[in-house]
C-alpha cells in the first residue's frame, strides 16, 4: 500500500514540476522575443534595490494597511513552504514528520508556522473582505471584469484552503500521536508544537484512529497537491510576481525617473543631418543598406524591450499606478494597469501562436489598436506617479513613450494641435508661433 | 515699473572677452508666455540684486526639445538637442539655472549622452545656494504668516527627487506652510506635462488642473506657490474655473521671494 502511494506521490511531484518549467521555459522564450536591454550595469546597486523593493517589500507599505497584510502573507507563504521540504521526504520514503528528530527546534518550528498559518488566514480573510466587500476602488476598474478579478480571488480562496488543510492535518496528526497509533508513534513529545490546531482538537475528538488517518491523509495529499496546482496555476495569473518581482526590481530603471533613454539610431541619423560635410546623396557603403532599416518606436510587443515585457508579466494588477494616475482620475481612458495588461495579453496571443505552429504567423493583429488605444497613449501626462506608485518597479511610461515614438515618427500621427507645435518648434524653436528673433523681448516689457 | 531691465546676453559676455559664472536658460515659456514672464523678470531681479555674474542666450536659446521628445518625436528632439548643444559648448557654458522644470530635466539628464554636460540647477536651488551663501536675504515681509501650499511640478519632484528647496525658500519667507494630501513624490500633475499643454485633453470628467486646483483648495490656501511656469498657468486656470482669482493667488518662489523684496 505504502509503495503505491510514494510511487503516485513521485509522479505527481514530477509532473507538477515538469509541467511548471515547461509554463517558466515559455515565459522566458516569449520574453526573449522583446529588443535586448542592457540593464545589467551597477549589479552593486541593484541587488540593494532588490533586497529593498523586493524582498524588504518597502514600496508595499507605504499604502500601510495593504502593506502589512501583505508582508504577513508573504512570509507565512515563504516559511510554511519549508515544511513542503519534509512532506516531499516523507512523501518520498514513506516516512513521517523526518525531521522531528530535532526535537525542541523541530516543535517550535512547527509552532511558529502554526501561527503564520493562523495569520496568513486571517491576512487572507481581511484581503478578501477589502476586495470583495469594502470593495475598494482600484479592485473595480473596467480592465478588472472577467478573468483578472475572478482570478484576484481564486488565489485567496486558495491559499485559505491551504492554510486550513495545512492546520486539519496537525490536528489529526497530534491526536494520532496521543493514541499512540503505530507509525505517527514519535520519539518526540510535540504536545506544545500545536498552538492553533490544538483548537481544532474537540471537533476530531473521540474519532477512531482509522477515521483519523483517512483525515490526516487527506488533508496530507490535499496540502501537497494543492501546493502543486498552486505552483502550476502560477503562470496563469497576477501571482506570477512571487517570482517575477525579484529580477523585475532588479532589472528596474535607475536613472532619474524624468530621463528618457536617447534613441541611438535617431543619434546616428541626426549627427548626419548636422554634419555639413555629409553628402545626403552619397551611396551607402557596402554591407549597409542590406539590413532592414530600423523601425522606431513599438506597435507591437516585438519592439519592446525584455524589461517591458517581463514588466508585463510582473504586474499584480494591484492597481496602484492607475489610482495615482492623473489622466484616469479625470476620467480618461487611459490606466496605465491595463497598459501592461494589454502588453501581457498580446504577448500570450503571440505567444500561443508560436506554441501551435512553431513560429510567430501574423494573426492580423497587434498590440498598438487591437489593444491599446491611440486615445489611451495620448492622455499621458508623463508625470511617472505610476512609476512612483508600483510597488515592483514596472515603468509603464516606458511602454507608452515607446508607442508615442512609433505614432510620430513612423506613422506622424500626432493629434492636430500637437503637431501644429512641432512645426512651431521645427520653424521658431517654441512650441508657440513666435518668431525666435523675439526671444529676449520680455526684457523690454514690463 | 515700466523700465526695462538690463539682461545680458552671451553674444555681448564673449565681445568683451569675459565668461559669466552661469548661463540662465529662459526657456520658451519663459520667453513668450505673458504670465510666465513675470516669473523671468522676477528671478532676473533677484540675480541683480544677489550679485550674480549671469547671462542669457538671448535669441540663439531654441526650445530643448522636451515637449518633442514626450510627444514621441525623438528626431525633432535631437535635432534641438544637438544644435542647443552646439550653442552651448560653442561659449563653454559650466552651469546652468533656469526657472523651467523641463528644461532643467532635459538639460541635465538627456544631453549628457548627446555631448553636452553641464552643471544644471533648478532656480529654487540656486536661490537656496544664495541664502546659504549669504548673497540673498530672504524675509517674511508680506507673506509672513500666510497660509501657503506648495505644488511639487512632476519633473522637479518625482522626475529628479528635488523636494525640499522650494520648501526650504518658503520657510524662509516665513509662511505657513499647508502641505496637500497629495504632495511630494504622490503628487498629482499639474497636467501640462507630455506634450498636453499644447492639445485639447482626451475626453474625461475633468480636466487634471481643475482637479488638482481642488486639491490645493482642500487645504484652503491663500497662495499656491509653484516652480514650474507651466503648473503655473494650469494652477491659474484652474483657479479661474473655480471664480477663486480674488481670494486664491498661484505665484511662483522666485515671485513670492521678489516680492516680499519689494524688486
Ligand atoms: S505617467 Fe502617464 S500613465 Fe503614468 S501616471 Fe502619469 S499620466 Fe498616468
Ligand atoms: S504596474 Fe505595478 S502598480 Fe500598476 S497594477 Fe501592475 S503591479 Fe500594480
Amino acid at each position: 500500500m505504502h509503495i503505491i502511494a510514494q510511487v503516485l506521490f513521485v509522479i505527481a511531484l514530477i509532473g507538477g514540476i515538469g509541467f511548471f518549467t515547461r509554463n517558466i521555459r515559455r515565459m522566458t522564450r516569449n520574453i526573449k522575443l522583446g529588443r535586448e536591454s542592457d540593464r545589467t550595469d551597477h549589479k552593486g546597486e541593484r541587488f540593494a534595490k532588490m533586497a529593498r523593493v523586493a524582498m524588504g517589500q518597502s514600496k508595499m507599505v507605504r499604502r500601510p494597511i495593504a502593506g502589512i497584510l501583505h508582508v504577513i502573507v508573504y512570509l507565512g507563504f515563504i516559511l510554511i513552504n519549508i515544511e513542503v521540504l519534509e512532506i516531499i521526504i516523507d512523501g518520498v520514503f514513506g516516512s513521517h514528520r523526518v525531521f522531528s528528530f530535532l526535537g525542541n527546534f523541530y516543535n517550535i518550528l512547527i509552532a511558529g508556522f502554526e501561527i503564520l498559518a493562523l495569520l496568513v488566514l486571517i491576512g487572507v480573510i481581511l484581503f478578501w473582505t477589502r476586495r470583495n466587500v469594502v470593495r475598494i476602488y482600484r479592485f473595480w476598474g473596467n480592465e478588472l471584469k472577467g478573468w483578472p478579478k475572478n482570478d484576484a480571488n481564486n488565489i485567496l480562496y486558495f491559499e485559505m484552503v491551504l492554510m486550513v488543510l495545512f492546520l486539519t492535518m496537525n490536528a489529526a496528526d497530534h491526536q494520532l500521536q496521543l493514541n499512540g497509533a503505530p507509525h505517527y508513534l514519535l520519539n518526540t513529545d510535540m504536545s506544545a508544537a500545536f498552538p492553533v490546531s490544538n483548537f481544532l482538537m474537540p471537533l476530531i475528538d473521540g474519532f477512531s484512529n482509522s477515521t483519523l488517518i483517512i483525515i490526516e491523509r487527506t488533508a496530507w495529499w490535499l496540502h501537497i497537491l494543492g501546493i502543486l496546482f498552486f505552483l502550476n496555476y502560477l503562470y496563469y495569473s497576477k501571482h506570477l510576481h512571487i517570482l517575477l518581482a525579484f529580477p523585475n526590481v532588479f532589472y528596474s530603471k535607475l536613472k532619474p525617473k524624468g530621463e528618457l533613454n536617447n534613441l541611438e539610431s535617431v543619434k546616428k541619423e541626426v549627427a548626419l543631418m548636422m554634419d555639413p560635410n555629409a553628402d545626403p546623396f552619397a551611396a551607402p557603403a557596402e554591407g549597409e543598406g542590406e539590413e532592414e532599416p530600423e523601425k522606431f518606436g513599438a506597435s507591437d510587443v516585438f519592439d519592446l524591450t525584455r524589461v517591458q515585457l517581463m514588466n508585463a508579466y510582473t504586474c499584480t494588477e494591484c492597481g496602484r499606478c492607475t489610482s495615482e494616475c492623473p489622466a484616469n482620475i479625470t476620467g480618461k481612458k487611459l490606466s496605465p494597469r491595463k497598459i501592461m495588461m494589454d502588453t501581457r495579453d498580446r504577448l500570450e496571443e503571440v505567444g500561443e501562436i508560436i506554441n501551435k505552429k512553431g513560429k510567430y504567423e501574423d494573426n492580423g493583429k497587434q498590440l498598438l489598436d487591437d489593444y491599446i488605444s491611440r486615445e489611451e497613449l495620448w492622455a499621458c501626462t508623463t508625470c511617472n506617479a505610476c512609476v512612483e506608485a508600483c510597488p515592483v518597479g514596472i515603468d509603464p511610461l516606458s511602454i507608452i513613450i515607446e508607442m508615442r515614438r512609433y505614432l510620430m515618427m513612423e506613422q506622424s500621427a500626432a493629434p492636430n494641435e500637437l503637431a501644429v507645435s512641432m512645426t512651431n518648434i521645427e520653424n521658431n524653436g517654441a512650441p508657440w508661433p513666435y518668431n525666435q528673433m523675439d526671444r529676449l523681448n520680455w526684457a523690454q516689457e514690463k | 515699473m515700466a523700465d526695462s531691465i538690463k539682461v545680458p546676453t552671451m553674444a555681448e559676455y564673449m565681445a568683451e572677452g569675459k565668461a559669466p559664472e552661469v548661463l540662465f536658460w529662459v526657456g520658451c515659456a519663459g520667453s513668450f508666455d505673458d504670465r510666465a514672464k513675470k516669473i523671468t523678470r522676477a528671478f532676473v531681479k533677484l540675480l541683480h540684486k544677489a550679485g550674480v555674474d549671469f547671462a542669457v542666450l538671448g535669441t540663439e536659446e531654441s526650445c530643448t526639445g522636451d515637449p518633442a521628445k514626450r510627444s514621441g518625436n525623438e528626431f525633432l528632439f535631437q535635432m534641438q538637442a544637438a544644435m542647443n548643444i552646439e550653442v552651448l559648448n560653442g561659449y563653454e557654458i559650466k552651469k546652468i539655472v533656469t526657472t523651467c522644470p523641463h528644461c532643467f530635466n532635459t538639460i541635465k539628464n538627456e544631453y549628457p549622452s548627446l555631448g553636452g554636460n553641464y552643471e544644471v540647477v533648478h532656480h529654487t536651488q540656486f536661490l537656496k545656494s544664495l541664502l546659504e551663501e549669504g548673497k540673498l536675504k530672504v524675509e517674511g515681509g508680506k507673506f509672513k504668516g500666510k497660509k501657503i501650499t506648495f505644488h511639487d511640478p512632476c519633473y522637479l519632484g518625482r522626475a529628479n527627487n528635488e523636494y525640499e528647496a522650494p520648501r526650504e525658500l518658503l520657510e524662509k519667507l516665513e509662511v505657513e506652510l499647508v502641505e496637500m494630501k497629495r504632495c511630494k513624490r504622490n503628487a498629482m500633475c499639474c497636467g501640462a506635462g507630455g506634450g498636453q499643454m499644447f492639445k485639447e485633453p482626451e475626453p474625461g470628467k475633468k480636466d487634471v488642473n481643475v482637479a488638482r486646483t481642488e486639491q490645493a483648495m482642500d487645504v484652503n490656501p491663500e497662495i499656491i506657490a509653484a516652480g514650474c511656469p507651466f503648473c503655473n498657468t494650469m494652477l491659474t486656470d484652474g483657479v479661474k474655473s473655480k471664480e477663486k482669482e480674488g481670494s486664491i493667488a498661484v505665484m511662483d518662489v522666485a515671485e513670492m521671494i521678489a516680492n516680499a523684496e519689494d524688486l
